[in-house]
């Protein structure tokens, strides 16, 4: 045991899961990660490559050539090093890279802010990745060696980022078990060339992304679809694998707490829903029937888990700490799309406000009132303070 | 030196291309992989040697080739680089080919940071002065007073000179070439190959539709950019410049053809108004006067 | 390599073929035709050209690969000899 931000439990996964090459460029909150992964290969502790580029787009097209050459790569960044990048997320996703990137999440300006939101990711979401979202710094040191089982296996294929939310994950020190590299090998086989969808061999020449015409690509990006499909499956037996090779309990694509028989269901993402639970408890405690589905994975996007969560709620509430102009909270709609009853959508946290267990206690008690008035599907923008004072 | 006989038969990069007809990007190509033979792995960004290999399922290359993102053909290269040390695989030359668009405008700043981390590949931009692949739009390298679809008067602005850019990275080899000069062009893509570091080599690729001349032209317009002194064949190595080919003659502005002849040769300059051939005349004196002050002439 | 299992590609990744973009000589307007008696097997035309379409035979001879020449007319520009003609097609 260990106390480590949830920056540096990032930079000991990939320690564990044997990256060769890391290409990064640094942004807050992202920096201790790649600041750590330097002090690792520099003090000889790591065996990688580290390639020292100019920008994120360049981080990306980098780990981009080097997991075609065989090499199993990371990158991290966050907010705008993720916008920038974006070119090449969508490049690694359509192209079937299966390279491991850590995104913490910060706040898109502008105005300036360095603090936490999550719709710098959620931007990415239809660029052919894996998305998955952490809770706490354990979960971010294991979520990064069970995102590279996730991206290599066979039957997926598709490249892995997982978000951690800024200052409040990403620089916040916890209790920290680091995997056992034994664990972590026996967990994650190393990276196969052979499997790899692209791969620059010259004894045996391919041309990896020129044209092609409308006639075949639909084809194409339905063999995405397909992997999309089948990853909910891997994702699943990886938790459950690394749940057995590291004794915790790992979540794949959602975490279930006290829901079953909840009549209130706060489904929350990210670092707050520790927040969250402590106010289940709460409310537990006065009488209140409350529990939380927690989405660790947004994609594939777990809408059946959800929708079987929380069938038997009163009321669904879900905070979101994003959103889309014009249509609503990313995670609420989404998630609305799943469920037979309308769901109450709370956004909350914009811009790194926080989100304390009072407020989570207040949603719930809200969303049950506003069920019970027969008041659903409504948007509420959580905690407005107006512009005075 | 290479000589014709020196370059193999077999052809890497193959007949039936979707090149246009007397590209000079094609047949720098089939030169340049000729020289670097099959253990070769290429990164195209989107330019015309992206449309060049036409449509899947079939590639003229008999060489693995990458393409990625406009601006990404460096750092691309960088990480296919880091890619084959780590997995220990020797013996295996990277080459960036892009064009001016994407190397002097918006590919400009991974090249950059891959010269100055000195990655192990060659970067060879194929200059044809424009954005030809999507119809001629001005690029930073178009000459000033060529017409170009964003600049139907001519453009205003000189030509951005890349080879000194990177000239200033301190590289381990910076060249000049022209696609007229094909076994010029082969000595330097043979001289790089044998360098570690980043290797860049700009070549001059005279572009029968967009610079607006007859096909069979190509190899006469390209000769007339060297022999009045516009493109200047050089090569630079450990802080020394050395001309190479027919500009090793030319340091004598008496030794020069007329700018006007070769401008005349092509349609974009066609009406250029005589004040501005003066003008562009003088940026070709200057050029060289600055040239000789570099050679310590 | 570069196969799933099902022996089915994953991303589309193309092969080495000529003719990639079809029967270019289809483009053609006019036929380069060497003269072999003036041809004096410097292959200069087989340096310049731009599309490999010309080809040479270990005697030394060349021969225009018509399938591909897309007739640029390149190669009688570069013949020293002036051994190589520009007929119009068709």
């Amino acid at each position: 045991m260990i106390i480590a931000t949830g920056n540096h439990a990032v930079s000991y996964g990939v320690r564990a899961a044997r990256a060769e090459v890391i290409a990064a460029y640094p942004i807050t909150p992202q920096t201790q990660i790649i600041e750590k992964l330097a002090e690792l290969i520099q003090s000889g502790e790591m065996r990688a490559k580290y390639i020292r580029v100019e920008s994120e787009h360049s981080a990306m097209s980098a780990c981009i050539g080097a997991e075609a050459c065989g090499a199993r790569t990371f990158t991290a960044t966050s907010s705008h090093g993720l916008a920038y990048m974006s070119e090449m997320v969508f490049w690694a996703g359509m192209g079937r890279f299966p390279i491991v990137m850590a995104v913490v999440n910060r706040t898109l300006a502008p105005p300036w802010s360095i603090w936490n939101e999550h719709t710098d990711m959620l931007a990415q979401r239809d660029s052919g990745w894996i998305m998955m979202m952490c809770g706490s710094a354990q979960e971010a040191h294991d979520t990064t060696v069970m995102a590279y089982r996730i991206a290599e296996d066979e039957r997926v294929l598709q490249p892995v980022m997982f978000g951690l939310d800024a200052f409040s994950l990403s620089h916040t020190a916890e209790n920290l078990e680091l995997i056992d590299q034994e664990v972590a090998d026996g967990f994650l086989p190393p990276l196969n060339p052979e499997s790899l969808p692209v791969y620059m061999d010259p004894d045996n020449p391919v041309t990896f992304g020129n044209l092609l015409g409308p006639d075949k690509m639909m084809e194409f990006r339905h063999l995405i679809k397909e992997a999309f499909g089948r990853a909910k499956g891997v994702i699943e037996e990886a938790a459950k694998d690394l749940s057995n090779a590291t004794g915790r309990k790992q979540h794949g694509l959602i975490e279930d707490y006290r829901s079953s028989d909840a009549e209130v269901v706060i489904l929350a993402m990210g670092a707050s829903s520790g927040d969250c639970k402590d106010a289940v408890d709460i409310l537990r405690d006065e009488g209140i029937k409350a529990g939380m589905v927690r989405v660790k994975t947004i994609r594939p996007f777990p809408g059946e888990e959800i929708a079987s969560s929380v069938r038997g709620a009163k009321a669904v509430a879900i905070v979101d700490r994003d959103y889309s102009y014009g249509f609503g909270g990313i995670i609420g709609r989404e998630a609305a799309s799943y469920l037979s009853k309308k769901p109450l959508n709370y956004i909350a946290g914009i811009g790194g406000r926080d989100i304390t267990v009072e407020d989570f206690r207040k949603i719930a008690e809200d969303a049950l009132a506003s069920a019970e008035r027969g008041e659903l599907g409504i948007e509420k923008w959580w905690g407005m303070r107006g512009f005075e004072g | 030196m290479i000589t014709l006989k020196d370059l193999p038969v077999e052809e890497y990069y193959l007949p039936g291309n979707a090149a246009c007809s007397g590209c000079a990007s094609a047949l720098s190509t089939r030169i340049a992989l000729k020289i670097l033979g099959p253990k070769t792995i290429v990164v195209i960004p989107a330019c015309c040697a992206s449309v060049i290999q036409g449509y899947y399922p079939k590639s003229p290359s008999k060489v693995p080739i990458m393409n990625t993102a406009f601006a990404a053909t460096a750092a691309t290269a960088s990480g296919i680089v880091a890619g084959l040390e780590v997995k220990g695989r020797k013996g295996i030359t990277v080459m960036g080919w892009a064009g001016d668009g994407g190397t002097a405008d918006i590919g400009i700043q991974a090249l950059s940071g891959a010269a100055e981390r000195n990655e192990d590949f060659i970067y060879i931009c194929y200059d044809n002065e424009a954005y030809m692949n999507t119809g001629t739009q001005s690029s930073s390298a178009t000459p000033r007073g060529a017409k170009t679809t964003t600049a139907v008067m001519g453009k205003g602005e000189r030509k951005k000179d890349v080879p000194e850019i990177m000239i200033a990275h301190d590289l381990p080899y910076v060249a000049t070439a022209c696609a007229a000069y094909p076994l010029d062009f082969a000595e330097k893509v043979s001289k790089a190959m044998k360098l570690k570091g980043l290797k860049y080599i700009h070549l001059l690729s005279p572009c029968p539709p967009g610079w607006r001349f007859p096909t069979e032209k190509m190899v006469e317009v390209g000769k007339a950019a060297v022999m009045t002194g516009a493109w200047i064949l050089y090569e630079w190595e450990g802080g020394k410049y050395t001309l190479t080919g027919p500009s090793k003659g030319l340091i004598d502005k008496a030794k020069r053809r007329p700018l006007k002849e070769y401008l005349a040769m092509q349609g974009r300059f066609s009406k250029i108004p005589e004040a501005e051939v003066e003008a562009l005349q003088r940026d070709v004196d200057s050029k060289w006067e600055a040239m000789k002050k570099k050679l310590g002439a | 390599m570069n196969k799933a299992k099902t022996g089915r590609a994953k991303v589309a990744l193309s092969k080495p073929s000529e003719g990639a973009s079809g029967l270019t000589g289809l483009w053609r307007l006019r036929r380069p035709v060497i003269d072999p008696a003036k041809c004096t097997k410097c292959h200069l035309c087989w340096l310049y050209c731009p599309e490999g379409a010309i080809a040479r035979g270990a005697d030394g001879a060349v021969w225009m690969i018509y399938e591909y020449c897309k007739g640029c007319g390149i190669c009688s520009e570069v013949c020293p000899s002036k051994s190589i003609s520009l007929v119009k097609e068709g």
